[in-house]
């Protein structure tokens, strides 16, 4: 069990890491030649003001007339993806973990707070579960992949949060933990997780279209 | 509830059905989304979670009681997705069922761009899924016919290039009688403004260019109108995904302006081809804008009721409400101008709700009233939503400055009996301003 510990902890999470990261760097070198090779005409519509200013409507909440529309998938998706950054970058246990292994330290959640961010991600992940089964239109659009990416995005909290709060055999929670992050962290590049990445670029392209040559909201 | 629809019948779909092989299908669709689409169909259909925000956006959805087929998602899943997830490898039907949902149950008014949190164009997709049923024969058989014609004659409407002449001296003799002086200037080299129309113009709505001429004439401007092919602005190709004669249809136009060294393009109230000469056209031949300034007539009529030019003895006693065609309005900015206008001419302009950028399209642009009587009744049936919102205006008159939304608007009226009179903004002008010598 120790031996596997630190293999998922040590070598396996270098690979993850790296292929999080190289595969991130790829997606989006690939996407600007893609755009370089075929439509190169993106590069005269984008703006930085107008894709900012979309950006920013959008991260704002409640900044859209779509938002508003749903208040509760907004309230949620909000709530879900803040938790979903902050709780692992500044979770107490993890920024340990980087200071022993790399002597990088920042500031740290505190723990009953970082308790609660894991359950708002879980709660997140169960209302979009309930969502996709319950309403009609997003369960035509569900494929067996979604609720898979919804289980790669929860097990990591799941598993977190059973072994903060000691339940069940830690060790192996434990384990299951750190795969589960770590299967998650390669399945960005990799599958519809990628809209992280993607995502600042289509609106803001959008953005820039309808700001600069459409002189129309997007929001 | 919505009401049923009858089983359609297309003739152009079922001849091609008929002998299209599953070869020319795989072709065609690694040809369009391998070839000739790049970053933005990779970044939309890889970034699509599946939340289905985008249903709301659409008319077509809201219309038929939230059914989950007609979101802008259902309708990307029952297409695209498709062709990608199986590789090209689908049938006949398939594209032809494909052909009917991107050519008649999607406008490309890209209100949905507006609703996706990340911003996914599926108007484009959409776009991209006709270009695909272009390839392989597939397309409805009344807006391919006006795609030919645009390809013979360069116009929509197969207008004949001394029918076209003799219509607009047609026009200039009527006017005459009510303005002596009046001219319909043709080919005149330097002026300032080059008038362009839509084919359906000349073939049947002649009284259009008469106001214009009436109102040219009036404000003094310096203007011509191309005797040649090239005076049409229009451009169904567009909408059949035929780009290389949306781009011959284009730069025909373009051309046309510039051997008339004229400054500027003035268009009638028309969305579609401002989409062509602004947007997509302009964009086949590498310009990022086009390359002659392009005013919209309301942007003009906006020009000359600002600085005067234009006066209007007493102004329209009837109630007005204003429709927002997407192509200038989500698609060139023109909403306030266009509001600017309607409360110079007009003493009573209701807000229909919602408006501006998030007005419910007409459900005939986009090339879809082109598809002809075939789909006539799917596409009333399928913008019950539009009726509902001109209902609660309460207004006599619905003003909608689009050829299309103007068409698809007076069949929406006269089948939910919302009792409107629909008029162009070139109309109400005709009937207030002042003439000289009155």
């Amino acid at each position: 069990m120790h031996t596997l510990y630190n293999f998922v902890s040590g070598p396996l999470a270098w690979i993850s890491f790296l292929v999080f990261i190289g595969g991130c760097l790829y997606k989006i070198y690939n996407l600007i030649t893609l755009a370089q090779q075929k439509e190169s005409f993106i590069f005269s519509i984008m703006s930085v003001k107008y894709g900012l200013r979309s950006i920013g409507h959008w991260l704002t909440p409640f900044g859209t007339v779509n938002m508003k529309k749903n208040p509760v998938m907004t309230i949620v998706t909000f709530a879900f993806h803040l938790c979903l950054f902050i709780t692992p970058i500044f979770l107490l246990a993890h920024v340990i973990l980087w200071d022993e292994s790399f002597s990088l330290s920042w500031w740290s959640l505190p723990e009953s707070i970082a308790d609660i961010f894991t359950v708002v991600v879980i709660a997140g992940c169960c209302y979009f579960l309930y969502r996709r089964l319950t309403d009609p239109t997003v369960r035509y659009l569900t494929t067996a992949s979604d609720f898979v990416l919804l289980a790669i995005v929860a097990a990591p909290f799941i598993t977190g949060f059973l072994a903060y709060h000691q339940l069940f055999n830690y060790q192996l929670i434990m384990i299951l933990h750190v795969l589960s992050g770590e299967l998650m962290l390669v399945a960005i590049p990799f599958t519809r997780l990628s809209h992280m990445i993607y995502s600042p670029f289509t609106r803001a392209y959008i953005g820039s279209e309808f700001g600069g040559i459409r002189h129309a909201r997007d929001w | 509830m919505s009401e049923p629809e009858k089983a359609i019948t297309d003739d152009n779909l079922e001849r091609c059905l008929a002998g299209l092989t599953k070869d020319r299908i795989k072709k065609a669709i690694d040809q369009v989304l391998k070839k000739e689409s790049g970053a933005r169909l990779k970044a939309y259909v890889e970034t699509c979670v599946h939340c289905g925000l985008c249903s709301e956006a659409c008319h077509v959805y809201l219309s038929k009681d939230n059914n989950p087929i007609y979101s802008p998602a259902g309708k990307v899943k029952r297409t695209i997705w498709e062709m990608i997830r199986k590789n090209g490898d689908v049938s006949p039907e398939f594209i032809k069922e494909a052909s009917i949902i991107a050519s008649t149950e999607c406008n490309a008014c890209k209100r949905c761009a507006m609703y996706c949190p990340f911003g996914i164009d599926v108007a484009y997709l959409m776009l991209t899924v006709r270009r695909i049923c272009h390839l392989c024969g597939m397309t409805p058989m009344y807006i391919q016919d006006t795609a030919h014609s645009h390809a013979v004659t360069m116009n929509q409407m197969w207008v004949k290039d001394d029918e076209w002449i003799d219509t607009l001296q047609w026009q200039e003799e009527e006017a005459q009688d009510e303005m002596s002086n009046l001219r319909i200037p043709l080919d005149k080299e330097g002026a300032e403004i080059m008038y362009s129309v839509i084919g359906p113009e000349p073939k049947f709505q002649a009284y259009l260019i008469y106001n214009m001429a009436i109102i040219f004439n009036t404000v003094g401007a310096d203007w011509t109108m191309p005797s040649t092919p090239g005076w049409d602005n229009s451009d169904m190709a567009m909408y059949t995904g035929d780009n290389e004669i949306m781009g011959r249809v284009k730069r025909e136009h373009f051309d046309t302006a510039a051997k008339l060294k004229v400054k500027r393009i003035v268009m009638g109230e028309c969305g579609h081809a401002f989409r062509s000469v602004y947007d997509m056209g302009n964009r086949w031949l590498s310009w990022r804008l086009p390359p002659i300034p392009i005013v919209h007539a309301i942007d003009y009529y906006y020009e000359i009721l600002k600085t005067g030019k234009l006066k209007i003895k007493e102004k329209y006693k009837k109630s007005v409400t204003l429709h927002d065609p997407c192509n200038v309005i989500r698609g060139g900015g023109l909403a306030e101008k266009s509001r600017y206008v309607a409360n110079a001419l007009c003493e009573n302009v209701i807000e229909m709700n919602p408006n501006r950028e998030h007005n419910f399209c007409c459900n005939a642009g986009g090339g879809v009233i082109n598809c002809g009587p075939p789909f006539k009744d799917k596409r009333v049936l399928s913008n019950r939503v539009k009726a509902d919102q001109i209902k609660a205006t309460g207004a006599e008159v619905l003003i909608s400055p689009c050829h299309n939304c103007h068409s698809g608007l007076e069949d929406i009226n006269h089948h939910y009996k919302c009792g409107v009179e629909i008029k162009f903004f070139s109309e109400i002008i005709y009937e207030i301003m002042e003439k000289p010598g009155e």
